[in-house]
């Protein structure tokens, strides 16, 4: 299975991306360069943390014209994977590939930590390998990471099942005090309705090692492996 | 074809939190400015553009806002000014 992680000028976890698919899960990888009118072949795309086109305007707001993203847009219009994790959740956003936005943290400052998430849903590729309710500890590195999005959005998102990871406490529910940068309905990540666009705020691909602290990403990785390579 | 400079106003959405709002609205009223009730932290941009008149260089900065400038989920916008540069 094949791999392809889009560099932006400012992407900064795409190496990051690239050690966990090649390292940890021991498959192939290519990085797909923002002014690529190709995806090289990638049976899933991944974009990857950083602060793309210097997050000018807003964050995410001017990397969905690359060429690139016209690829990865009609890519996932086919039903491909889109593995979209921090500032790729936001260009997913912006994009449109995904509902709502993703404004400055409540508290107005960059967090960088461990938090708990828990698994809202394990029927999707991307969580099959987890438990519904499985709690993970997965690092985050953001400055602009509250979701929002208005009530009717909110509603179909609860409704249909498509709140993946939501931000809990150790006691695995929701609290304010463990939602790390007030996103409404401590939404950590989301799913688009084909099932096949995930984003997420958390960084799966810097937890999958025990030296760095928690393996609790792999899993995401491994799930994509199985269903995609079946 | 003529030469506008056109300001936009892009402010987050009422009822949409807006924690740089609230942080200036508390520093204000910490200086003793009692009125201040409400602060909304926005964008101003200014563009220079050439059009056929005053009408299309603001319809085209309308667009402008609504495909990049603007995040239709989250923010208003309104064109301030249109004035020949």
């Amino acid at each position: 299975m094949k791999f392809g992680i889009v560099t932006f000028p400012g992407s900064n976890c795409d190496y990051d991306a690239f050690h966990a698919v090649t390292d940890a899960l021991g498959e192939e990888a290519a990085y797909l360069w923002h002014r690529d009118h190709d995806l090289a072949g990638a049976d899933v795309v991944v974009l990857p943390g950083g602060f793309s086109y210097g997050d000018y305007l807003r964050a995410g707001a001017i990397a969905r014209f690359s060429p690139i993203m016209q690829e990865v847009v009609a890519h996932a219009k086919r039903g491909g994977p889109v593995l979209a994790i921090c500032n790729g959740f936001q260009i997913a956003c912006e994009a449109g590939l995904l509902p709502g936005a993703l404004l400055r943290n409540e508290s107005l400052s960059f967090i960088s930590e461990t938090v708990r998430l828990r698994v809202e849903s394990a029927e999707t590729m991307f969580t099959e390998g987890y438990e519904k309710g499985q709690l993970l500890r997965i690092p985050i590195a953001h400055g602009e990471g509250r979701y929002t999005a208005d009530e009717p959005t909110l509603q179909r998102l609860e409704s249909e099942g498509r709140i993946v990871f939501r931000y809990v406490g150790s006691d695995g529910r929701v609290d304010d005090e463990s939602n790390p940068n007030g996103s409404m309905h401590a939404i950590a990540g989301i799913i688009n309705e084909g099932g096949n666009v995930l984003g997420m705020m958390p960084h799966p691909e810097r937890a999958v090692d025990p030296l760095l602290g928690s393996e609790d990403g792999r899993a995401l990785f491994e799930s994509l492996l199985a269903r995609v390579s079946a | 074809m003529s030469n506008f400079r056109v300001a936009v106003h892009i402010v987050p959405r009422r009822g949409i939190l807006d924690p740089q709002g609230t942080a200036v609205a508390h520093a204000l009223q910490t200086l003793g400015f009692q009125g201040v009730a409400d602060v909304k932290v926005g964008r101003h941009i200014v563009i220079d553009v050439a059009a056929k008149d005053r009408d299309a260089a603001g319809k085209s900065a309308r667009e402008m806002c609504e495909k990049l400038l603007a995040n239709p989920v989250t923010e208003d916008y309104e064109i301030a000014t249109v004035d020949p540069a």
